[in-house]
């Protein structure tokens, strides 16, 4: 385990259940239905309107929290990799940019890795931060996303993604463009070692995101009214000319195409990961195939050790 | 109807482009005009050989001096110049037995991913490309080189194809991008690029890719998840265009020249930050002065680069090909 204590450093940060502090008469506006609701009431739903199931943006720890067995989940430290390799500046420094989010969010980047139990089964969960830059994806969350295939692969856990994107991070040019080659081969590592790779695609998730890692999964599942696409609805109807049918690119949208497997509520969503986990890691089917259709998942994992 | 809307939408924009001169080259030309000029006059009377000789000389220094540093703007505009050539140009000349494929065997055919089986240095190998067109009608046929997911599928089904008889896969990238629609979108744009890079880097064959126009952000990545990345001299490769970029981040399109420069775009750029493998050279003045040269540049390239991804075995090479990816990014340039 000597190369992965180096890259990915477990960092014991278990959390307990910790009640938010909020106040109790402070009011929330649901972002679809308009109604008002009790900021209290609102996050012990997990932040879906009571009245119109809307599911609002959650805050990651929070997500994490729901997730796992007794809420608890370990973090890893992800490797380091160069902030600003452009040396990028618009009408502000990408630097600063950066500086800045990370300051607003006490995160390093747009996307997180912890490992733990969903439903009794080990997992590896990477997910994203869409307040950070709009959980762009530049060289560290690409670190990220393939620190976590690892783990997974090392763990023997399934690997579970939680993309909330708005794409690329151009601020890193062409190596934000790289990044859809880079996880896709973090995703071919945990296929190789014939765990399996679940996706829930959360709003919104577009882009360069969606074509690759994110549309990768062998089950993905997508949270009720999140958007889902490629090109973004504004450029598409500036290339059309016409206006975009109704719920174009939401979660059941692309289920009616044949895109994604399930839309599940946020209540739901860790009793279904544990038991898809479960129904693909079922020890009695082990022997059942002639593996997996990796040519060489030897090669992988041995020169990975020498990493 | 996808054709009848590029035609108000993008069409307009390419009939701008149609004009085969680039503002910056506007002195040249004027002087390959002058030259043009005095070889027809070809009046014994006069002797025009030192004036003729003195204009050249100028010319081809000009041509050194703005070919030598272009702006990376101006490599946008000389990648997608209307004589630049494409890769129809690029299938007849290198590969003249070309037999073509295809169809996604899903959905439909798409002629902005167009190839099929060639020689090349005696061997079979699988050609793929992005096809531009060359004229308004071309242009219209190909979707001008904007993909739709049954283009990416078909390209997933060659590369397939290529695996299981063991042929290199050599793909060609010149596309603005993957095509914005609503069809697209329904039939998964998205999951046929993820898919695609997928496949590309899941092949032991050699594989070989090479930016010749404009690469196009995911469009293009989509073809280049290769062992060995080329690029033309001036060609760009781009996870934005530079306008869409300026619009985005300056808040105005008419940034793009800024953000050609942020985004780091060109060849030279690419290599140094370890994301491409070789630069292709082009002609003095750009591959659309002398198409015939560029290619013949272009077939060394391939030639020598083919040789490199054939000195590995299969597995060895797809291994590589993956660790070359992830070591991308990983350290400062
Ligand atoms: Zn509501």
């Amino acid at each position: 385990m000597s190369w992965l204590s180096e890259i990915v450093r477990p960092k014991i940060r278990a959390f307990v259940a910790k009640k938010p502090d909020i106040p109790d008469n402070l009011w929330h506006k649901c972002g679809n239905c308009g109604e008002m609701i009790f900021h209290r009431d609102y996050a012990g739903n997990a932040n879906v309107c009571h009245h119109c199931g809307f599911h609002g943006k959650l805050p990651l720890k929070r997500r994490l929290e729901l997730l796992f067995d007794g809420e608890e989940y370990t973090r890893i430290e992800l490797p380091k990799v160069p902030v600003d390799p452009l040396k990028f500046k618009d009408r502000k420094r990408y630097s600063d940019r950066h500086k800045d989010a990370q300051t607003a969010s006490k995160e390093q980047d747009a996307c997180i890795v912890a490992h733990g139990l969903i439903g009794g089964q080990n997992v590896v969960v990477a997910a994203f931060n869409f307040e950070f830059m709009g959980g762009s994806m530049g060289t560290a969350v690409g670190e990220a996303l393939y620190a976590g295939a690892r783990l997974a692969v090392l763990q023997k856990a399934a690997y579970i993604v939680i993309p909330s994107s708005g794409g690329a991070r151009m601020q890193e040019g062409i190596l934000s463009l790289m990044q859809m080659a880079r996880t896709t081969i973090g995703v071919q590592r945990v296929r190789e070692a014939g765990l399996p790779y679940i996706v829930v695609l959360t709003n919104p998730t577009t882009g360069g995101v969606t074509a690759s890692f994110a549309m990768l999964g062998d089950v993905t599942l997508a949270e009720p009214g999140a958007i889902i696409g490629f090109a973004g609805a504004r450029v598409i109807e500036e290339t059309i000319r016409e206006k975009l049918p109704p719920g174009f690119q939401r979660s059941e949208y692309l289920l009616e195409h044949g895109m994604i497997d399930r839309i599940v509520t946020r209540k739901e969503l860790a009793a279904e990961l544990g038991k898809i986990a479960q129904l693909l890691m079922n020890k009695k089917n082990r022997g059942l195939s002639s593996g997996t259709q990796a040519a060489t998942p030897q090669l992988f994992l041995s020169t990975a050790k020498k990493a | 109807m996808p054709h009848r809307t590029c035609r108000c939408v993008v069409g307009v924009l390419s009939l701008s482009r149609m004009n085969n001169y680039l503002d910056f080259e506007q002195p040249i030309l004027e002087l390959e005009g002058k030259i043009a000029e005095l070889k027809r006059m070809d009046d014994p009377q006069l002797d025009l050989r030192d004036e003729l000789k003195r204009l050249e000389e100028k010319a081809e220094k000009l041509l050194k001096q703005t070919y030598g540093k272009l702006t990376p703007w101006q490599k946008v505009q000389v990648a997608r110049h209307p004589a630049r050539p494409r890769f129809g140009k690029v299938l007849s000349t290198l590969f003249p037995d070309l037999v073509t494929l295809a169809g996604d065997r899903c959905f439909g055919e798409d002629a902005a991913i167009i190839g099929g089986l060639a020689t090349f240095e005696g061997y079979t190998v699988m050609v793929i490309g992005q096809e531009r067109g060359a004229d308004l009608q071309s242009r219209l046929k190909h979707n001008f080189g904007m993909a739709k997911p049954e283009g990416y599928r078909k390209a997933q089904r060659m590369m397939k194809l290529a695996e299981q008889y063991g042929l290199p896969v050599l793909t060609f990238i010149d596309t603005p991008g993957a095509y914005p629609g609503v069809g697209a979108e329904e039939r998964g744009q998205a999951e046929a690029i993820a898919r695609c890079i997928d496949v590309s880097l899941g092949l032991t064959v050699p594989v070989l890719a090479t930016v010749i126009g404009e690469g196009g952000s995911g469009g293009a990545i989509a073809l280049a998840a290769a062992d060995r990345v080329l690029m033309f001299e001036h060609a760009v490769y781009s996870v934005i265009s530079p306008e869409g970029c300026a619009s985005i981040l300056w808040r105005s399109a008419d940034h793009a020249a800024e953000a050609a420069e942020a985004l780091k775009i060109t060849a030279q750029d690419l290599l140094r930050l370890g994301v491409i493998d070789a630069i292709v050279p082009e002609p003095l003045g750009g591959a659309h002065r002398h198409p015939d040269a560029a290619l013949h540049s272009l077939r060394l390239a391939l030639n020598e680069q083919l040789g490199l991804t054939l000195k590995h075995n299969p597995a060895e090479r797809r291994y590589q090909r993956g660790e070359k990816f992830l070591a991308m990014g990983r350290k400062a340039a």
